[in-house]
């Protein structure tokens, strides 16, 4: 039975079956490839979106338990704390192989949107989740707390 | 249904693939032949009539930053800011971007990218500059030195135009063969700290395509299931289970007898009929021992007489040896070790008109090529690739015997050769799939005088070599001696009386390659393990002590003791620490960069340890992006220092223990609290930056640990009685 998702503001019908998880629903149905594939069992976070406002990895989220929820990508998170991420981002030159940044970003975008002045405990609680194989860890840590400063500015 | 398996004499030629053999016959010696310029302004540079400036970029990017760093000098000699050229992979073809240091083969690793690239992609920007003031002068009519171009405009007297205006008269003209290069006083964008990598944009929005990322039309996904022990042959297979997984295509067997390949229309599909296929495998030919056994063949091989010698004479050292005041001896136990790139594994291969185009964050496009080339049997030259960003390398992309993309050929080949097919490896793959850091093990006798100084010094290594039997064996294999297994030690800078390295080979066929590092990985921390224990024995500060062997007045040692001075100045090493702290020191040399790291901890290897600081000094020449160097070390001391702490492949009865994150733990966002990065400022030639920030790193904090604590000589440190917090 087809299943109804909200994405990015759009409404998508997906027909696959119940199980499915959400990051290839994402990934291989509506071809939103930002999300990540790494692990598969939520130890990586490089799949992390947003289901209502809140960081998620999509790799064990049902696409089943999704339905009737706001879903956002890394293509389509827009605010005034995503932008300040993204500046941060690019100012600090966190990327390198960048195949993690897309899960970096939405769960930095998740701390930041609940606490707009983290301590740098509670930066490295929030995203230890989220692993970075290229160890991007101290600028990210960094970037967080440029992002907080462009926020309060 | 349940499929027996028998060779199949069709694929006859596919089954000599399993082995090194498939790239035995790289010619390395007419690939820079025919280099050319026809159609792009040089290979390295594009210039459209709108003035748009591309770099195309030679080498993959993986992290490295090597699209910033070729696009830097691009820039430099174009006069332009770095954000005003674009990137683009350049295409396959060995001709035009064979690396120079690798024989003309097209590829990437040791740190090569910039050494191998630096004066081509200078001299390419300078001569499109000289073309372009040539085209213009000539059009004004007035002398081509009072033309000057900056900021993609060129200008003369009351003469201005922008640069598009003269690319077509420009590249109509020849291409100079010395073009005058910018001298390295009018480098701008060269050195400039405050540059922003060109990969920023797309790889924050997450617009930046992967190979895992790609969907062509019409494309299915294959996975494979692969023996569970290295060296076990497929007997049979039932996917009668598989069949009632939504989106399974089939299932069938490969020619070599490696696996069973699953297809599904999507990714998850393709997963989840895999669960649901069964294999039986033959196991007699298989490693079959546990990790206990394999550490005790390794630490018995080092305790015997060497099979080959790579330096020094072993009667002499122990002669040495017996002379001596006092002798320290410890053996080093290195485990196997994953790769685990962030991106798994994947390929695509799509049907082309002449042959077939591949789609890969692709390492070594040569080798590739001519993997399905051999597989598909085309010729070459059909075989196109288009390059992707990669998600992470650490020199598992590439294998001698291109093991992924022989997979996705097969793969390819065995669904008809008619349908984009895209081989994917799942996390567990990757882990569980081999080509991993050899287990290595060391034994080390140092002889020291009554003054405490070295008078002799007895080594033997032993590990499975990486390149022996491959494609590059007669450039890497001397005497028996795989250079790759004790480069470090045989060749350190230090001036070491009394040396004699001994080598025995370990013949497992667990699958290994080069690892972040290679042979670096291990020896640096054997060696600067034991000059630490040296000094300790003499009773001497680390430093100082190490700077004594530095004093023989070449260029490697006095670039090796400016690391070792710079980092002992900024980490404090000299002045007051608080309490409870401790420092270890190191310094190695790799792929022509020196790098020394000072750690700081606190707390001890009993109750747990905080690793608060990791100093840097790294001596890479030219300095083309001080930041993308500085990340460069920050990553390579994350990737030393992560695994060094907690990470092992172990086997059980044969059988990979570990599966995925949860127990191939990856370095987090806290266990390192801050890491500093200075670099010398050099004028000598530039040289890697990838790897050579790993291997000082495991023996600074090995050493920092000894201060106060356990001496740690088995890996990891976790299972060998150290915790951190």
């Amino acid at each position: 039975m087809p299943t109804s998702l909200n994405i990015n503001g759009q409404t998508h019908m997906v027909d696959v079956p119940d199980g499915t998880p959400l990051l290839w629903v994402i990934r291989d149905e509506l071809e939103l490839t930002g999300t990540k594939f790494g692990c598969g069992v939520s130890a990586c976070g490089a799949c992390t979106v947003h289901v209502d406002g809140e960081p998620v990895r999509s790799c064990q989220t049902y696409v089943e338990d999704v339905e009737g929820t706001e879903i956002t990508t890394i293509e389509g998170v827009a605010s005034e704390v995503a932008s300040a991420v993204k500046q941060a981002w690019n100012e600090l030159n966190i990327v390198q192989c960048g195949y993690c940044q897309s899960g970096q970003i939405m769960s930095a975008i998740g701390l930041l949107s609940e606490n707009r002045t983290p301590t740098v405990d509670e930066i490295e609680n929030y995203m230890w989740g989220n692993a970075c194989r290229c160890a991007t860890y101290q600028r990210i840590r960094a970037a967080v707390q440029r992002a907080s400063e462009i926020l309060e500015a | 249904m349940t499929t027996q398996i028998t060779r199949r004499s069709f694929l006859k030629s596919v089954s000599a693939l399993s082995g090194t053999a498939l790239v035995v016959g790289f010619d390395a010696g007419n690939a820079l032949a025919g280099a050319g310029n026809d159609a792009e302004f040089t290979p390295f540079v594009r210039i459209t009539d709108e003035g748009r400036v591309t770099a195309l970029i030679k080498h993959f990017e993986c992290g490295q930053g090597t699209a910033t760093g070729l696009a830097t000098l691009i820039a430099e000699e174009l006069n332009l800011p770095l954000d005003q050229v674009e990137i683009e992979f350049a295409p396959a073809d060995a001709a035009r971007y064979g690396n120079i240091l690798f024989g003309g083969i097209q590829g990437t690793g040791g740190s090569t990218a910039m050494a191998s690239s630096y004066m081509q992609y200078r001299q390419a920007g300078a001569a499109a500059r000289e073309m372009l003031v040539a085209a213009a002068a000539e059009t004004w009519g007035v002398p081509a030195d009072s033309v000057a171009l900056a900021d993609g405009r060129l200008t003369a007297g009351g003469n201005a135009a922008p640069i598009g205006d003269f690319v077509a008269s420009a590249s109509a003209r020849d291409v100079p063969a010395t073009p005058r290069l910018k001298d390295p006083s009018e480098f701008s964008v060269i050195g400039n700290p405050d540059t922003r990598r060109r990969d920023n944009g797309p790889k924050t929005d997450g617009s930046a395509v992967y190979a895992m990322d790609l969907h062509l039309e019409n494309q299915i996904v294959a996975v494979i299931l692969r023996s569970p022990r290295f060296g076990g042959t497929l007997t049979s297979f039932d996917d009668s289970a598989a069949v009632d997984v939504p989106g399974f295509i089939r299932a069938v067997a490969l020619p070599t007898g490696a696996g069973v390949l699953v297809y599904g229309v999507n990714t998850w599909a393709a997963l989840q009929a895999r669960d649901a296929t069964v294999a039986e495998w033959d196991f007699s030919q298989a490693d079959n021992r546990g990790s206990d056994q394999i550490k005790a063949d390794l630490l018995a091989a080092v305790n015997s007489d060497a099979e080959f010698y790579a330096k020094g004479s072993a009667a002499e050292t122990a002669e040495l040896l017996d002379g001596a005041a006092q002798v320290i001896e410890r053996d080093f136990f290195f485990p196997y070790l994953a790769h685990a790139t962030m991106e798994p594994l994947t390929c695509t291969i799509a049907p082309t008109e002449t042959g077939v185009m591949l789609y890969d964050g692709c390492q070594m496009p040569t080798g590739a090529q001519m993997a399905l080339a051999a597989v598909l049997q085309i010729p070459q030259e059909n075989v196109e690739v288009t390059t992707l960003y990669a998600g992470g390398t650490f020199g598992r992309r590439s294998t001698q015997t291109a093991d992924y993309h022989v997979e996705a050929a097969l793969a390819f080949a065995l669904n008809g050769g008619q349908q984009p097919v895209k081989l994917v490896w799942s996390r567990e793959d990757d882990i569980r799939g081999g080509y991993y850091r050899p287990a290595v093990a060391h034994k080390v006798r140092v002889g020291l005088d009554e003054g405490g100084r070295i008078v002799g010094w007895d080594h033997r290594v032993t590990g499975k070599p990486i390149f022996k039997g491959g494609p590059w064996d007669a450039f890497i294999v001397q005497n028996g001696v795989d250079s790759s297994s004790v480069e470090g030690v045989h060749d350190t800078p230090y001036d070491i009386p009394g040396q004699h390295v001994g080598l025995t080979d370990d013949r497992s066929p667990i699958t290994v390659n080069w690892w972040r590092s290679v042979g670096h990985s291990h020896t640096a921390y054997v060696m600067e393990t034991m000059m630490d224990m040296a000094a300790a024995a003499a009773g001497r500060d680390p430093v100082e002590y190490r700077t004594e062997y530095l004093n023989g007045g070449t260029a490697d040692q006095g670039r090796m003791a400016g690391v070792l001075r710079l980092v002992a100045e900024r980490s404090g090493w000299n002045g007051p620490m608080a309490e409870g702290r401790s420092r270890g020191v190191a310094v190695h040399k790799s792929f022509g960069t020196f790098v020394a790291e000072v750690v700081e901890i606190s707390g001890d290897a009993e109750d747990g340890i905080v690793i608060e600081k990791v100093t840097c000094a790294v001596d890479c020449g030219v300095a083309v992006n001080p930041d993308v160097i500085a990340a460069q070390m920050e990553s390579g001391i994350g990737y030393g220092i992560g695994h060094v702490m907690r990470n092992e492949i172990t086997f059980t009865d044969g059988e990979v223990d570990q599966f995925n994150f949860p127990d191939y733990e990856p370095l987090r966002i806290s266990d390192i609290r801050a890491i500093e990065t200075h670099v010398v400022h050099s004028t000598e030639p530039p040289t890697g930056v990838g790897e050579p920030g790993t291997p000082p790193s495991g023996p600074a904090l090995a050493n920092a640990i000894a201060v106060a604590g356990p001496r740690v000589t088995h890996l990891p440190m976790t299972a060998n009685g150290v915790r951190f917090f």
